[in-house]
């Protein structure tokens, strides 16, 4: 259950940058290769927003798909299995290229009417 | 499945939103952020506030002499057996520190007193409802009790999880993984974060295979597609078959890590 924890590093940010703006929207990106549930991550969200300001705020979830470059062959691959090879000619010689994601991507804000 | 969406930056989804939802809009809404809504870029580490406390975690080791290594496990893998068996190895010869991660209780910082370490425990259950893993600022804490100075040596013993731990730069120069022949063959392909973050994978309990249906050409195997490079040391904790090669293992980094320090002054 380190969605809680990550749910508190992600609320600590919002309040940083909102700078006391109401917040709309709040969107995550999660690679493949991170071990975060996300239904987890919504739920730990609404229990720690609940009864705060930001109890409308939505948080949104994206899954980023793990992508290895094959330096023996050039292909790429988007992996299913956390197995860091090249589907194309089996090399295990590959840069990650994505899908090690745990990133605050934005946050709308409500703009203060005059 | 709820209410299909699609967003300004073009991913689509499909979520329900409560009656009292204050996001009215339903449907496209990829024309967002709507008049009255500015989005704020931050493309920023969900974790940077704890890896920025890692890294300082890190250097306060380095300016007191201190290698640290952050050993993780399932629960029961055998962590504070391997503790133990370490501190009776190394002697005097190396001045070391623990900190004990743990979600309650100090069983296993009473078990390894006694033995010439300084122990620092660290109950986790502070955190909200017991955390499961230590982060950079439980260790900051913990640390705060250790004489940095008057030590060569930290062995951070983390929770006993499989998942979480693997997650959090605590501020370790390096990581071990302990795992135990009767956890199965599979564990690598289910748990990658772990076993990819390890630098060195301690395989305890080898004094049960005889007894085991375990298959560890298999697991070495398995291990090997998740991470090519750890070091992999076969031990058995119980006997203290192996114990050796991993107190080497440990030394090679001690002294490596005094030449690199010596080098930087």
């Amino acid at each position: 259950m380190h969605e809680l924890s990550l749910c508190q590093a992600i609320l600590d940010h919002v309040d940083a940058r909102s700078g006391g703006r109401p917040v709309r929207r709040v969107e995550v990106r999660i690679g493949h290769l991170r071990q975060v549930v996300p239904d987890s991550l919504q739920f730990s969200w609404e229990m720690l927003t609940e009864q705060t300001d930001l109890a409308d705020c939505e948080l949104h979830v994206e899954h980023v798909p793990a992508v290895v470059h094959c330096e023996a062959c050039g292909a790429d691959t988007t992996l299913d299995l956390p197995v860091l090879a090249c589907a194309a000619c089996e090399s295990m010689n590959v840069e990650l290229r994505s899908g090690n994601e745990m990133q605050l991507a934005w946050i709308d804000v409500a703009e203060e009417v005059c | 499945m709820g209410r299909f969406h699609r967003h300004a930056d073009g991913t689509e989804h499909n979520h329900d939103h409560g009656e009292d939802h204050a996001h009215r809009d339903v449907g496209d809404h990829s024309g967002y952020p709507e008049t009255g809504v500015s989005r704020v870029a931050v493309l920023e580490s969900i974790l940077s506030e704890n890896d920025r406390v890692a890294d300082a975690n890190r250097d306060a080791l380095e300016r007191g002499g201190v290698w640290a290594v952050n050993i993780m496990s399932s629960p029961g893998a055998g962590k504070t057996a391997l503790l133990k068996r370490t501190l009776v190895a190394l002697g005097e010869e190396v001045r070391v520190g623990v900190l004990e991660g743990d979600i309650a209780t100090s069983l296993d910082a009473d078990e390894l007193g006694g033995l010439g370490a300084t122990i620092s425990l660290v109950n986790t259950s502070a955190g909200f409802g017991g955390e499961c893993h230590l982060d950079a600022v439980m260790v900051r804490s913990g640390m705060t009790r250790l004489p940095l100075d008057e030590l060569d040596l930290l062995l951070i013993e983390n929770v006993g999880n499989l998942v979480c731990p693997a997650e959090f730069d605590v501020g370790q120069h390096a990581r071990a993984m302990v795992y135990a022949v009767t956890e199965g063959e599979e564990k690598p392909l289910k748990y990658p974060v772990m076993f990819r973050a390890a630098d060195v994978v301690v395989v305890n309990k080898v004094d049960l295979l005889p007894h085991l249906d375990f298959d560890l050409d298999l697991f070495l195997s398995n291990l090997q597609a998740i991470n090519p490079t750890a070091t992999v040391i076969q031990i058995s904790a119980r006997t203290g078959e192996g114990v050796d090669e991993w107190c080497t293992w440990l030394r090679q980094h001690l002294v490596a890590a005094d030449q690199a320090s010596a080098s930087r002054t």
